[in-house]
């Protein structure tokens, strides 16, 4: 017991401090991304020109339809080989994983959104535009605020989501989480003791995030949107 | 009828919805200070008539003149300004539910009238004075009763000073308790000269009131003429008839 504890404060516990960062800092701008990226696809989903609305419903089936780790080779391994007008993009694997985890994420988000904003009644739509709104000031100004309120519970889902599938990243060489676990456990053959802790490593994660997106909700919380209300 | 052009003309609207005629070549004039009445059954097209108005449904034929001048349909601009001189009153309130009382009736005055936040504030208030709810200006939707919603939602159109209201059914919603502070304020801008009109089912408070029923069925107005002309004992009017029958329905007397 003793010989198992001082393994993972010796060993384990420093390399995986090293791994949370890297996932932090892959995680955090994806998630904003992903919930920005979602909010506008989802905006123009229900409410774009049909153009722009096709052109959303497409991007939403083509990221929700392939499996993350195809798109995450594809942004790694195959970009660089594509010309963009001469150009080739070649993207670090920390890019590429917050470039796929955002796009992916961003898919997903504008679901909640879509949701969030066709329960808002008509009504309040016409009474801006009555008032002498535009169209777009109406949405931006009355819809949205209220959708993204019935949106949030769905849009921390994802978020929760995103924390553990960013453990893929380490297929594609990041050093985060998973992928320093995966070091240690080969090359102490300890698969159990190590991916255990790291286990306990996203629970962590997670945690704090949804206490953080809790606080979100309280603050954003008013009477009419209570996500916390009994009845 | 007086020689002054009317505050509002409108020609010969014509409106389509679902393949259905909902308004067949309606024709109203409201002079300047004058409250019409829209009465009539469900499906008359009294709230599409009105919507037609201010262009929330672009009549598919017909004009309309707001102070002498045409309303060009077309123009985007044109149904923003439009739509800021005309104030529309709605059956179901639609206020907006993630804004404060005193938030919503500012809003408009910040985002459309651009006005700086201080003093769209202190208008707000003035207009939460005038309807009586100075005290509930930090209540959201959510926290108010039905009538309070609906004058809320007159503050917020007072505020923008429309020239003009569009008041569509505006105590139908309401539990019979709260209908009576809704038709005070609504009195009270009679009183002060608002050019008004309103579909309402309150055939005996419009009475006092308007200076016109115009009763609509199917589309058209079949009837139109000043309330005593109409009400009035011994006469065989279709108003008339409708009303008696309202009247059996919620139990109020006609006399």
């Amino acid at each position: 017991m003793n010989e198992f504890f001082d393994f993972i404060m010796a060993r384990v516990v420093p390399a995986l401090n090293t791994g949370l960062w890297v996932s932090v800092q892959i995680i955090v701008p994806a998630a904003l991304l992903g919930v920005a990226i979602g909010v506008t696809a989802g905006t123009l989903r229900v409410y774009g020109a049909k153009p722009l609305a096709k052109a959303m419903n497409f991007y939403v089936s083509l990221f929700r339809g392939t499996p993350l780790v195809v798109q995450l080779y594809f942004w790694y391994f195959a970009l660089p080989y594509i010309s963009i007008g001469g150009f080739n993009i070649v993207l670090s694997p920390m890019m590429a994983s917050i470039v796929a985890f955002a796009l992916c994420s961003g898919a997903y988000q504008s679901e909640y959104i879509r949701g969030g904003l066709l329960s808002i009644k008509k009504g309040q739509l016409t009474a801006a535009q009555a008032l002498g709104f535009t169209p777009v000031r109406s949405v931006v100004s009355i819809v949205l605020p209220q959708a993204f309120r019935r949106a949030l519970p769905g849009c921390g889902n994802e978020i929760i989501y995103l924390i553990k599938y960013s453990s893929l990243a380490s297929i594609i060489t990041v050093n985060e989480l998973t992928g320093v676990g995966r070091g240690i456990a080969k090359a102490t053959w300890k698969n159990t003791e190590v991916f255990m802790v790291v286990g306990v490593y996203y629970l962590i994660l997670v945690t704090v995030a949804s206490f953080i997106l809790k606080q979100l909700e309280n603050r954003l919380c008013i009477p009419g949107f209570d996500s916390n209300r009994s009845s | 009828m007086t020689a002054q052009t009317p505050l509002l003309r409108v020609e010969n609207i014509v409106k389509h919805l679902g393949g259905h005629r909902i308004l067949d070549d309606v024709s109203l004039n409201v002079p300047k200070g004058r409250l019409k009445v829209l009465i009539g059954p469900s499906g008359a097209g009294k709230s599409t008539f009105l919507q037609c108005v201010n262009f929330l449904l672009p009549p598919d034929e017909g004009k309309i003149f707001l102070e002498g001048r045409e309303i060009n349909g077309a123009s985007k601009k044109e149904l923003l300004g439009l739509r800021q001189h005309v104030g529309m009153i709605f059956q179901d309130f639609n206020l907006f539910d993630h804004l404060t009382a005193l938030e919503n009736v500012r809003i408009a005055l910040i985002k459309v009238k651009r006005m700086q936040k201080r003093e769209a504030t202190e208008r707000a208030m003035d207009e939460l004075q005038r309807v009586g709810l100075v005290d509930k200006a930090g209540l959201y939707p959510a926290q108010l009763s039905g009538g309070q919603k609906q004058r809320v939602s007159v503050a917020r159109a007072l505020a923008m000073d429309p020239k003009l209201l569009l008041l569509d059914e505006p105590t139908s919603a309401l539990d019979p308790e709260l209908i009576g502070e809704v038709l005070a304020v609504i009195r009270e801008l009679a009183k002060a000269g608002m050019t008004m009109i309103m579909a309402t089912h309150q055939i005996s408070f419009s009475a006092s009131l308007a200076d016109e029923f115009v009763f609509m069925e199917q589309g058209r107005i079949v009837e139109r003429g000043a309330p005593s002309e109409l009400l009035g004992k011994g006469r065989a009017s279709r108003t008339q008839a409708f009303c008696a029958k309202l009247n059996e329905l919620t139990g109020e007397n006609a006399e």
